[in-house]
């Protein structure tokens, strides 16, 4: 019971902004508005809504690597292709029956995360450090979406399963729960919306816990100094490797909601754009907060979304412009920069009144 | 008896012979200096100790085991702690933050945060403990970094020019520190170019140049030597 207690307290902490009454007021208002705006609204637009969550995962995923730990990684997107390949390979085989898509989940994450603590092993135990962590991670990724893009051909399959090159792979069934009278199918519909929301939330709050534990102490530690890290004697490649398999697993749960959201994975989702996006979501948005991040990348996504089918073709050079007024106005991100000025509005007011 | 040892240790930077041959004993519970003028190797030796380079030849010994190729987490772990030469507090993170880090390896719990109020007491930083530690003035920046580094309780705490940047006055209350720090049964290695911090706390003295061990005794025999005079004032240089 302690425990529970102690762990719960860790939800707010020097690493995260929000604290007091007045912010879980606000996120319960967030979450209460969440659950109910699926009542107010049509299934293909929840659905496209939860497509919006699903790239959340990736997002904290890169604030936890980056933001708190200073390693800038390009090998999200990687990670998330590796997590819905795997899924979709692995249901072609075996079906949906039996509650087995829920299994390719925790399966598809869990490949991504051991190869991110093999990659992880030989980038961290060599004392890779900076940008060349940079170009490692974007190699990778680089060099998985060629692999997956020759791989058109017949006999590239495993078992049942087409890689079907740069066609894409398809046709693997959505997430199945089983249920008493008939197992329940989550179409990119309101009930895989549920789901998704449900994910984020527990997400966000295990982050929360997690970066103002000791954990995350010594990941920001070395994001500051890691010399200072070593030499106050902890062993600070162990830590940013299991921080690396951390976010790899949460970028490959981007990857498996994202394949079975729509049914489809294509190697592109491992190219250079892709590579790019979730690092301007977070930069945008503020990369050394969870919150930041969160609420930054659901605002530009939308954003991004709006622009693309009103009819402008550029939206991706709005997303680089962004990013480039980011960086010379607010380099810390614009969301955070704004909690800034209302935690600061809030502290004044709460001073006038005492 | 010996705490640390090093025996027949070198370093090269290419050509550069930064450590050569050195053999040095450091007995535990004294206060040792060692001094000698820019570029005598003294940084690199703290690298070496620490396991930051790896020594081309020699071995070090610590406690009466082989360290040699030990990483520096785990040489910490074994009882050395380090203050740097350029302040290495993490500037992002508050006072208080920098000094949980330094501890919760160690403590948890109600006993970390007493800890930490202690600590911050000792060093007069109670008025800053919210502050981002990067806000803090040079002198309070080292001060915290000693706080980390003595947090550890070390058997041996190596301090490079840990007075650098600081008033006669800040220079003054740090030897004594150190002193306390002594008396409680830490052994202490201290890089200082500041003769009135040496005077007041070293023990024993060890002059380094050149990568050599130059000359060792106590500060009056240092101060006496001419040599040891001479190559502060650059004239010894056609020894090499």
């Amino acid at each position: 019971m302690n425990g529970l207690i102690s762990l719960f307290r860790r939800l707010e902490g020097p690493q995260t902004k929000g604290r007091g009454l007045l912010f879980w007021s606000v996120f319960m208002v967030a979450l209460i508005g969440a659950i109910a705006y699926p009542m107010f609204s049509d299934g293909y637009t929840v659905g496209n809504t939860a497509y919006f969550f699903v790239w959340v995962f990736i997002a904290l995923s890169l604030c936890l690597i980056w933001g708190y730990g200073g390693a800038l990684s390009f090998g999200q997107t990687a990670f998330f292709g590796i997590a819905g390949y795997s899924y979709g390979i692995l249901t072609l085989n075996f079906g949906a029956a039996y509650g087995f898509t829920l299994v390719a989940v925790l399966a598809a994450v869990a490949i991504a995360a051991v190869v991110a603590l093999l990659l992880g092993y030989f980038m961290f135990f060599g004392r890779i450090e900076g940008v060349f962590l940079g170009i490692v991670t974007l190699a990778v990724t680089l060099m998985l979406e060629r692999f997956m893009a020759q791989t058109a051909g017949p006999d590239w399959r495993i078992g049942a399963a087409r890689l079907n090159g740069f066609n894409g792979m398809s046709g693997m069934p959505p997430i199945t729960i089983p249920w008493f009278d008939g197992p329940i199918v989550l179409f990119a519909d309101v009930g895989l919306y549920y789901l998704i929301l449900a994910l984020v939330v527990v997400v966000y709050l295990g982050l929360r816990i997690l970066v103002n534990s000791s954990f995350g102490n010594v990941i920001v530690a070395i994001r500051e100094n890691p010399e200072r890290a070593e030499m106050l004697g902890y062993d600070i490649r162990k830590y940013q490797l299991i921080n690396f398999v951390i976010g790899a697993g949460l970028a490959g749960l981007s990857g498996v909601l994202y394949t079975a959201w729509g049914q489809y994975i294509t190697p592109s989702s491992m190219g250079m754009t892709s590579a790019a996006l979730p690092l301007i979501w977070v930069a945008v948005g503020g990369r050394s907060d969870l919150t930041s991040t969160l609420v930054g990348t659901l605002v530009v996504l939308a954003g991004f979304q709006a622009l693309t089918i009103y009819g402008s073709q550029y939206a991706l050079v709005v997303m680089g412009l962004l990013l480039v007024l980011t960086v010379l106005i607010a380099p810390n991100g614009l969301v955070l920069g704004a909690m800034n000025v209302i935690g600061r509005l809030v502290a004044r007011a709460k001073g006038g009144r005492n | 008896m010996a705490l640390l040892q090093l025996r027949g240790l070198n370093k090269h930077f290419g050509g550069l012979h930064v450590t050569n041959q050195v053999n040095l004993s450091f007995e535990t519970g004294e206060i040792h200096c060692l001094i000698g003028p820019n570029g005598a190797g003294k940084s690199t030796l703290f690298r070496l100790i620490l396991g930051e380079y790896a020594p081309g030849s020699g071995e070090i010994f610590f406690a009466g085991e082989d360290i040699t190729t030990l990483k520096s987490f785990a040489r910490i772990a074994r009882g050395l702690s380090v203050k740097f030469q350029v302040p290495g507090v993490f500037k992002g993170l508050s006072v208080r933050q920098n000094l949980e880090i330094a501890l919760q390896r160690t403590r948890h719990g109600a006993e970390l945060d007493r800890e930490i109020d202690r600590l911050l007491a000792f060093l007069g930083l109670e008025a800053e403990q919210k502050q981002t530690a990067g806000n803090l003035s040079h002198g309070q920046k080292q001060w915290l970094e000693i706080g980390m580094a003595t947090s550890l309780r070390p058997r041996m705490l190596l301090l490079d020019e840990p007075t650098a940047g600081m008033s006669p006055e800040e220079t003054f209350q740090t030897g004594e520190m150190v002193k306390r720090l002594n008396a409680e049964g830490m052994t202490v290695l201290a890089i200082e170019h500041d003769m009135a911090f040496v005077r007041q706390v070293a023990q024993r003295v060890t002059v380094l140049h050149l990568g050599q061990v130059f000359a060792q005794g106590s500060i009056d025999d240092i101060v006496a030597d001419e040599r040891v005079a001479a190559i502060y004032l650059g004239q010894a240089h056609h020894h090499a």
